[in-house]
């Protein structure tokens, strides 16, 4: 595993085209979404900055960010609801840019559903196939077939208020599939469910979305929906993409403090590089599979998962052994996590958790001595500048 | 394939440049007729008032001239007064009528409430008529006046009165029925007592609303042409001027100026209006708790006392007019009799500005809810044409600045140009109901923005996604789900275009003559019960019209609207 080796000042390069192909599919050669230099700005604020994305047939995109980070902007301009300032969208090979949405080929579902609160289920989901000159027995089949695709055969003559939060999601996903758009767009769709529907939905989206290889673009700021649904993610910051990659990447190999950060949790602390593969902590020198080709004296943060900590099996041989003193612990529920304050560099707070396994073996409380080691594969290291 | 795609491509880019260009035409179309309709009469107007007989600029030469009359300034004073005294009487009493409405556990609020707005379904001169059979010359109550006269400003006010109630209590209701409980249940921890609570929470939660009524009903008063014209007798106020001028004298130059005169008290009141209710937050949090008002049996009971006594009067008021109607020969023969009835003996046009009048409510209700939906459909929904949404937005606003009389007055000014190819319309029905349209734009613009702004947002984006075109969800999606607001607006516009006298004073022609005109015609004329009669008419026919409403609305809108019931 190599520490990635790009700084804060080169993000631009990154936020252009990462190619990493679903893993489901095999699919080579042109992609089906192409994204290209897009820029949108609301008055003097800059929503997004020169994207570029491409997303490749029958894969499942999440865009990932915080609050406010341009992800529904983006998800906006796709669909051609609130046009770019800059840059092409192409669909299919085909330059979608100053295309209308109804031009596009695309089925979308929002936070809130849009469903129309007058019509039935069925003319919800059949509301697209009316106007294409379909016949009524031709309409009525493709809606029972979508309403049994979303598990609602049997709701059609409901309307909208007498289904449960869930149901109307699964209405929704199927007024969009109801047209078998090329591209499938995805505002938030879990968000407004609680956590146990949400969690049988993902599932339920994910396997439909298989089943029918519709190239799919959800947006969430939700780390764990994007890290179960995704082929891939891209991970938006303030208007810039900052990574795209399989999950296992991106919380594996994140290519700057602000992924690491943002998806999963993780402990940083500063450090300076001491040698190829050393790193120094307060008085602690660290080794580290890789110093991510900065040189001897640059100033670093190091960056740990707390549940790379390790306690168990620590001998003489283990790399990275330090003596701490368990300054805290917070009871979790499954875990606890530790802060831990090393002895040879004061000031600095490790965060560690410990499985309640690990807990009752080795009783640990708070404020004892406790030897850790922090696995050098483990360590990541980014350049000197706060995550933003 | 490319190929098949390439034409694919054009061939929605094509159906849909028609849903753009649909939209685009739409507010083309709303902007050019509220340009017509609204703005064009304000400027004729305004340049009129700067021309003499000729059509001739003259600069503020008319200004002087009003100016150095005293006859016609002191016109303004008495406007002035009498608006004064009359918000300084109504809004207390109609405050206490809310506060009894909303914030005690007292019985028949639904009734007593009915009863207070029953004036909105009566032309403003009704309480006028009612108080000359109680107080003028042959009132059966004129002894109460120790020798004093309704006609003037004490009739004037009395008669103001009850025809603002109603408007301010509406709006003093939806003030005091917002409130927080939360709010006074911290104030009781705090052991504040009862008239503190009431300083400190109740009246600020109402402030906006109270602030909101007193410029309501003052711009009412200074702007409302009936009432003075049947009751005022020598007391002239601007709205009679305006009238004097312009068919007594047909003077319009003058006329155009009292015009103007008369826009700026109503004007200035807006805008104070405007900027105070800019500056209120959301008193109520989304989190709020509502009030359940708790039972006080000494409150309740001179609260029930004062709603009755109130609510009592009224009626009476009311009443009066409509059972002077019937009767034989007021004040000598009280047998009843429909002989006041036989307009034909009282007004050349016979019964025809009775139908006419209905003609113009239809009209106005039906068309005028078309335009004025479809209109904020088009505001509200739409993001194509910025700058023209914006100008129609701005256009529909304008009319709630502008009195009836004085757009009723650039209407004559306007549609009688003689280069304005409309003139040909000039005394039409048509000019009739598009003059009401445009007189009553902006409470029915702003029903049926709140209307539109409760809907999500979203809908257009998904009937574009599936290729819908808009105007498809707009009549099966957006109508259906307006339903309520878009009756709501049929109605406002039907009972004032049928009430309405200021609007339509100078506009109506030989054939058009309306309701309230012949009202006012018999009135002068001295038939009195004539138009009693006339005016009952027009409170039986609006309030038929609330009442289809009201059994629609539980009959058949609910059933229309099962999607509603969970
Ligand atoms: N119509 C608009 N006018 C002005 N600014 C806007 C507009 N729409 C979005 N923005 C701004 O653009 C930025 C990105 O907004 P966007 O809705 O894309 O965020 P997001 O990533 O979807 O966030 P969230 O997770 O909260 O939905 C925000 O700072 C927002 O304030
Ligand atoms: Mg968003």
């Amino acid at each position: 595993m190599t520490c990635p080796r790009r700084e804060r000042g080169q993000k631009k390069i990154m936020s252009t085209t990462v190619k990493v192909t679903g893993k489901s599919n095999g699919a080579s050669g042109a992609p089906f979404l192409r994204i290209r230099n897009l820029t949108k700005r609301f008055g003097a604020f800059t929503a997004l900055n020169d994207v570029s994305l491409d997303v490749m047939k029958g894969e499942f995109v999440c865009f990932l960010g915080p609050s406010g980070c341009g992800k529904t902007t983006l998800l906006r301009a796709i669909a051609g609801l609130d046009p770019q300032d800059e840059g092409t969208i192409e669909i299919a090979g085909r330059d979608v840019s100053r295309l209308p949405p109804a031009a596009r080929d695309f089925g979308i579902v929002f936070q809130s559903y849009a469903l129309f609160p007058n019509l039935s289920v069925a003319a919800n989901v059949g509301y697209g196939l009316v106007n294409r000159r379909k016949g009524r027995s031709e309409i009525n089949a493709r809606v029972r077939e979508l309403l049994t695709l979303v598990g609602l055969a049997d709701q059609e003559t409901k309307y909208p208020v007498q289904l449960s939060g869930g149901q109307q999601q699964r209405v929704a996903l199927a007024r969009a599939l109801a047209t078998a758009p090329g591209l499938l767009l995805l505002d938030e769709p879990l968000s407004a469910l609680d956590a146990r529907v949400r969690l049988r939905l993902r599932d339920e989206i994910k396997s439909l979305q298989r089943r029918l290889g519709v190239t799919t673009i959800m947006v969430t700021h939700d780390q764990e929906e994007a890290l179960s649904m995704a082929d891939r993610i891209v991970v938006m910051n303030a208007g810039l993409i900052d990574q795209v990659g399989t999950p296992s990447d991106i919380y594996r190999k994140p290519e700057s403090a602000f992924v690491a950060d943002f998806v999963g949790s993780m402990t940083f602390f500063d450090a300076e590089v001491a040698g190829p593969s050393q790193v120094r902590l307060g008085g602690i020198d660290l080794s580290c599979s890789d110093a991510g080709g900065f040189i001897k004296g640059s100033a670093v943060r190091i960056g740990l998962r707390p549940e790379e900590v390790k306690v168990r099996n620590i001998d003489a041989a283990t790399a990275n052994a330090i003596d701490t003193r368990v300054a805290t612990l917070d009871f979790l529920g499954p875990f606890c996590r530790a802060q831990l304050h090393p002895s040879g560099a004061p000031g600095v707070t490790i965060l560690a958790d410990f499985s309640a396994n690990l807990m009752r073996d080795l009783k640990v409380e708070q404020g004892q001595q406790l030897t850790v080691a922090l696995p050098p594969e483990a360590l990541r290291i980014f350049a000197r500048g706060a995550p933003r | 394939m490319s190929a098949t795609a390439l034409q694919q491509g054009n061939s929605i880019k094509a159906r849909i440049s028609r849903d753009a260009l649909v939209i685009r035409l739409g507010i083309v179309a709303l902007v050019g007729f509220l340009f017509v309709a609204v703005a064009l009469p304000l400027w004729s107007l305004l340049s009129k008032s700067f021309q003499n007989g000729k059509g001739e600029f003259i600069g503020l030469a008319n200004y002087v001239q009003y100016f150095s009359t005293p006859t016609l300034f002191h016109s303004i004073f008495n406007s002035l007064w009498v608006a004064v005294i009359t918000t300084v009487i109504v809004i207390p009493l109609a405050f206490l009528y809310a506060y009894a409405l909303t914030r005690t556990k007292m019985p028949g609020k639904g009734l007593f409430y009915a009863v207070a707005l029953l004036p909105l379904f009566a032309p403003s001169l009704l309480s006028a008529i009612s108080l000359i059979y109680l107080f003028g010359n042959q009132g059966i109550l004129k002894s109460w006046l120790f020798g004093g006269s309704i006609y003037g400003p004490i009739g004037i006010v009395i008669a103001q009165i009850f025809y603002c109630f109603p408007q301010a209590l509406i709006i003093l209701v939806a003030a005091l029925a917002l409130a927080d409980a939360r709010l006074y249940e911290v104030a009781d921890a705090l052991g504040t007592t009862k008239p503190r609570i009431f300083r400190t929470v109740t009246l600020p939660g109402a402030k906006f609303g109270l602030i909101n009524a007193c410029f309501v009903v003052f711009t009412l008063v200074v702007t409302d042409f009936g009432i003075a014209k049947v009751i005022g007798g020598q007391f002239n106020v601007l709205a009679t001027d305006a009238y004097k001028q312009v068919v007594g004298q047909q003077n319009f130059s003058m006329g155009a100026v009292v015009g103007m005169i008369l826009l700026i008290p109503a004007a200035i009141a807006f805008t104070i209006d405007r900027l105070v209710q800019r500056r209120q937050v959301a008193l109520l949090s989304a989190r709020a708790v509502p009030l359940e008002p708790k039972t006080n049996p000494l409150r309740d009971a001179a609260l029930i006392g004062y709603v009755m006594l109130i609510g009592g009067l009224i009626t009476i008021v009311l009443g009066t007019a409509v059972w002077a109607s019937f009767i034989t020969y007021w004040p000598y023969n009280l047998t009843l009799s429909l002989k006041n009835y036989n307009f034909a003996e009282l007004d050349p046009g016979a019964w025809s500005p009775y139908f006419n009048s209905l003609k113009l409510a239809i009209l106005t209700g039906i068309i005028g809810t078309a335009i004025v939906f479809t209109g904020a459909y088009l505001v509200e929904k739409t993001k194509l044409a910025p700058a023209g949404r914006a100008i129609a937005h701005l256009l529909a606003m304008l009319p709630m600045a502008v009195p009836g009389l004085v757009i009723g007055l650039g209407y004559v000014f306007f549609v009688n140009a003689p280069w304005n190819p409309l003139n040909i319309f000039y005394g039409t029905l048509t000019v009739l109901v598009v003059n009401c349209l445009a007189h009553f734009y902006t409470v029915a613009h702003i029903t049926a923005l709140t209307a539109l702004k409760q809907i999500d947002p979203e809908f257009e984006s998904v009937s574009a996604s599936l290729k819908v075109p808009i105007w498809r969800t707009y009549t099966r999606v957006t109508v259906p789900i307006c339903l309520p607001a878009v009756i709501d607006i049929a109605i406002y516009l039907f009972v004032n275009a049928l009430t309405t006298v200021s609007s339509v004073i100078f506009l109506y022609g030989a054939q058009t003559k309306v309701a309230s005109i012949a009202i006012v015609h018999m009135d002068e004329a001295g038939f009195t019960a004539g138009a009693a009669a006339m005016a009952t008419m027009i409170v039986l026919t609006a309030l038929s019209a609330k009442l289809l409403h009201v059994l629609l609305d539980k009959l058949v809108l609910t059933r229309l609207q099962a999607w509603r019931r969970r």
